[in-house]
C-alpha cells in the first residue's frame, strides 16, 4: 500500500471524527431509556408489497409486546434523507449548527450501529467518541516523540555523562512492561477527574511512559550523524550547535520519526481505550470508545448484544491503517 | 561466565532502579488507604492519626524506603492494608498464576511461529507466504482488549469453556485428574488470547530472518557442493535463522506480560494484573510498588533468559566476550 493512500483514509476516520457533530445524526449523551440494546436499525430497499424504492428507508420501532425487543411499525416508511436538519450541536468545537448528514422523519432514531444500555445511538457516540480515543493516540504519539527527540537529541548530541545518566533512565524506563508502568504512573494521579482534565492527563501518561524508545533511537540516529564527514566539516566552518542539529541532524532522522509516530498511534489509542476501560481514564457519560466496551464486563452484554463490540471492531482497520502507513513510510526511508 | 555474570548485575541494579521509581510513584500519589476512614463519624481523628503512625505513613521519605527496601531484602514485601495481609502472601500465587499462563503462552507461540515463519520464508511470494502474511497483518491490528472480549465471548457462546477464574467452585472437592481437567479448561482461553497476540510479530521476525540465512553465502555453498535443499534448510539454516530470534525472547517476554494484564483482567485470570488494578483504585501502596517490581522481575528474568540462550547458542558471542576478556 501507497502511502498517501494510507494517510488519505486515516485522513477521512480523523475528519469524520472531528466534524462529528454533522456526520452524527444524534448527540452522543441524548438517552432513550425505553429503547435500550436495540440492535441496528434495518434499512430497507423493498417494502411490503413489494415495490422497490430507489432512496432507502427505516420503518419507527415499537416495543414488543413480550421481554424488552422492538419490533418494526411496518404500516408507515420513514425515507432516510441526507444533509437534514437535526437536534443542534457543536461542530468542530467551534460552529454551533443542526445540520446533520443523515437522517429521518421517523419518531424513533435510526440507530445505524444499535443503541447501548442507555439507549443511545452507538454510531454517533463512536464518532464523538473517536474525538477522544484517535486523538489521544495521534497527540499521545506527537508528544512522546517530541519529548524522545529533545531527550535523545540531547544525550547523542552531547554524549558524556548528560549520555549516560539520559540512557540509564531510559534504560529503566524501558525495564517495565509499559502497561504496567502506565498504570503505575496513573496510580500516582487523583481519581476521579472531568473528561478534558483527564484526556490531557491520559496525554501526559503516555509521554511520561512513552518517551524512552524514541529517545533511544533518535540518540543513536544523532550519533551516527554526527560522526558524518560533512557535520564535521560544517564544524570547522563554524557552524552553531543549533545550526547542525537543525540543517544536517534533524532532516536525517525525520523519516524515523515519522515512522515511529505510525507505530506509537495505534499503541497509544489502546492506551487511552485500556485505561479508560478499567475506569481510570475518561469517564461516563462523555464517550470514549474504551468506556463503551467497558459495559463488556457484564455477562449478559457480552452473550446478547453483538453490537457493542462495535468500538473495539473500528479500531481494528484504524490500526490496520496506521500499520500500512507505518510500512509504506519506513520503505520510503529506506530507499532515500 | 563472565559475560552471564556482567548481564546479571546489570539486571539487579535496573531493578533497583525500578524499585526506587515505583516507591517514588506511590509516594507522590494523593490519598491514602484511610481517607474513606476519615469521612466515618465514628472514628476520631487520633484513631486515624494512630493508623497512620503504625502504618509509618507520615515518617520521611528516604527513611520509609531505606525501610522498605530492608525489608524487601528479607522477603517482607510490606502490608496490603486493603486485604489486611502481609503483600508476599497476596502476591506469591498470584505471580505463580501468571508465570504459568506466561510461560505457557510463550513456549506454544515459539512453537507455532518457528516452523510457520520459516514455512513462510521458503515458500517466499507464493501462496502460503501470503496466506500468512495476510494472516499476521490482520492479526497484529487486532488490539488486545478486543482479543480478550472475543475469547469471553467464545466462552459464553459455546460453553465449552467457562468465563473466567482459574478453578471452578467446587475445586476443592475433586479429584486429582479432575483438577487438572478443571484448571485446562479455565486455561485454554486466556492462553489462546495471549499466543494470538504474539504469534504475528513472532512469525515475521522468524520469516525474516530465515530468509537472510536462507540468502547467505554458505547456504549457496552448500547448494553449490549439492546438499539438498530440505536438508540445507533443516539443518542449517534453521539453526542460523534461530539465533536472531533469542535476542527476541526479552521483548516478546515485555509484550507478553502487558498483554497478559490485559487478558488476566478481562477473563479474572488470578494473576498480577487485577492484583494491580484493584490495589490502584484503593491507593493500596505496598501492593502497586510489589506488583509493578514483580513484573519487571518477570521481564528481567526473561532478558536474561535470553541472553543465556544466545550466550549457549552462539559462539560469536563467547568469542567476543574471550577477547574482551583477555584485551
Amino acid at each position: 500500500m501507497r502511502a498517501p493512500f494510507a494517510l488519505g483514509c486515516l485522513a477521512l476516520v480523523y475528519l469524520s471524527a472531528v466534524f462529528a457533530g454533522f456526520v452524527a445524526p444524534y448527540d452522543p449523551t441524548t438517552q432513550h431509556r425505553e429503547l435500550a440494546f436495540v440492535s441496528p436499525t434495518r434499512i430497507h430497499f423493498v417494502d411490503d408489497t413489494g415495490r422497490l424504492h430507489l432512496r432507502p428507508f427505516v420503518y419507527a420501532m415499537i416495543p414488543a409486546s413480550t421481554g424488552t425487543a422492538v419490533i418494526e411499525d411496518r404500516s408507515r416508511p420513514y425515507p432516510i434523507r441526507f444533509v437534514v436538519r437535526g437536534a443542534r450541536g457543536r461542530v468542530a468545537g467551534v460552529a454551533d449548527s443542526d445540520w446533520h448528514l443523515f437522517g429521518t422523519e421517523s419518531p424513533t432514531p435510526l440507530f445505524l450501529f444499535g443503541s447501548d444500555d442507555f439507549g443511545r445511538d452507538l454510531f454517533s457516540r463512536l464518532l464523538f467518541g473517536g474525538q477522544i480515543s484517535l486523538f489521544a493516540g495521534l497527540l499521545g504519539a506527537a508528544l512522546s516523540l517530541a519529548l524522545g527527540t529533545v531527550i535523545g537529541g540531547v544525550a547523542g548530541y552531547y554524549g558524556g555523562w548528560v549520555d549516560e545518566i539520559n540512557m540509564r533512565i531510559a534504560e529503566l524506563f524501558l525495564a517495565l512492561p509499559w502497561l504496567y508502568l502506565l498504570f503505575a504512573v496513573r496510580m500516582a494521579l487523583p481519581l476521579d477527574l472531568a473528561p478534558t482534565q483527564a484526556f490531557l492527563l491520559v496525554l501526559i501518561l503516555i509521554a511520561v511512559v512513552g518517551w524512552a524508545r524514541p529517545a533511544r533511537l533518535v540518540r543513536g540516529l544523532v550519533l551516527s550523524a554526527r560522526a558524518r564527514d560533512y557535520v564535521a566539516a560544517a564544524r570547522c566552518l563554524g557552524a552553531s550547535d543549533a545550526y547542525l542539529l537543525r540543517r544536517h541532524v534533524l532532516p536525517q532522522i525525520i523519516g524515523m520519526l515519522l515512522t515511529q509516530a505510525a507505530l506509537l498511534a495505534p499503541q497509544y489509542i489502546l492506551a487511552e481505550v485500556t485505561l479508560s476501560f478499567f475506569g481510570l481514564g475518561v469517564e461516563e457519560p462523555v464517550p470514549s470508545w474504551g468506556n463503551m466496551l467497558a459495559s463488556l464486563q457484564r455477562y449478559h452484554v457480552v452473550a446478547s448484544y453483538w453490537w457493542m463490540f462495535l468500538p473495539g471492531i473500528v479500531m481494528v482497520p484504524v490500526f490496520w491503517l496506521y500499520h500500512s502507513l507505518a510500512d509504506a513510510l519506513h520503505r520510503r526511508a529506506m530507499s532515500t | 561466565m563472565r559475560y552471564l555474570a556482567r548481564r546479571l548485575a546489570h539486571a539487579v541494579a535496573v531493578l533497583l532502579g525500578v524499585s526506587v521509581l515505583s516507591f517514588l510513584l506511590a509516594e507522590a500519589s494523593p490519598g491514602s488507604a484511610f481517607d474513606e476512614l476519615m469521612l466515618d463519624p465514628q472514628v476520631s481523628p487520633a484513631t486515624i492519626a494512630a493508623l497512620r503512625d503504625r502504618y509509618g505513613l507520615d515518617r520521611p521519605l528516604v527513611e520509609k524506603y531505606v525501610h522498605w527496601l530492608r525489608s524487601l531484602l528479607r522477603g517482607d514485601l510490606g502490608y496490603s492494608v486493603m486485604h489486611n495481609t502481609p503483600v508476599s502472601v497476596l502476591l506469591w500465587p498470584r505471580a505463580r498464576n501468571t508465570l504459568f499462563l506466561t510461560v505457557t503462552a510463550v513456549t506454544l507461540a515459539w512453537s507455532l511461529a518457528m516452523p510457520l515463519g520459516a514455512w513462510a520464508a521458503s515458500r517466499r511470494g507464493r501462496w502460503p507466504d501470503r496466506v500468512t502474511a495476510g494472516a499476521t497483518t490482520t492479526l497484529l491490528a487486532v488490539p488486545d482488549l478486543l482479543l480478550g472480549l472475543t475469547m469471553l465471548l467464545v466462552a459464553v457462546r459455546t460453553g465449552y469453556f467457562p468465563t473466567g477464574g482459574m478453578v471452578s467452585i467446587g475445586f476443592a472437592d475433586l479429584g486429582a485428574w479432575e483438577k487438572v481437567k478443571d484448571v485446562v479448561a479455565h486455561f485454554v482461553l486466556p492462553v489462546t488470547a495471549l499466543v494470538l497476540i504474539n504469534l504475528p510479530v513472532l512469525v515475521r521476525h522468524m520469516r525474516a530472518s530465515m530468509i537472510d540465512a536462507l540468502q547467505s553465502p554458505f547456504m549457496q555453498g552448500g547448494r553449490a557442493m549439492g546438499v539438498p535443499e530440505r536438508r540445507l534448510r533443516i539443518r542449517y539454516a534453521w539453526r542460523v535463522a534461530l539465533n536472531p530470534m533469542i535476542s527476541l525472547l526479552g521483548l516478546s517476554v515485555a509484550a507478553l506480560l502487558s498483554a497478559s494484564f490485559v487478558v488476566e483482567t478481562i477473563m479474572s485470570w488470578p494473576g498480577i494484573g487485577p492484583l494491580l488494578l484493584a490495589a490502584i483504585v484503593a491507593r493500596d501502596l505496598h501492593v502497586v510498588v510489589a506488583v509493578v517490581t514483580c513484573s519487571t522481575m518477570l521481564l528481567i528474568g526473561g532478558n536474561l533468559l535470553a541472553d543465556a540462550l544466545l550466550y549457549w547458542a552462539d559462539p560469536r558471542v563467547r568469542a567476543s566476550q574471550r577477547t574482551i576478556g583477555a584485551g
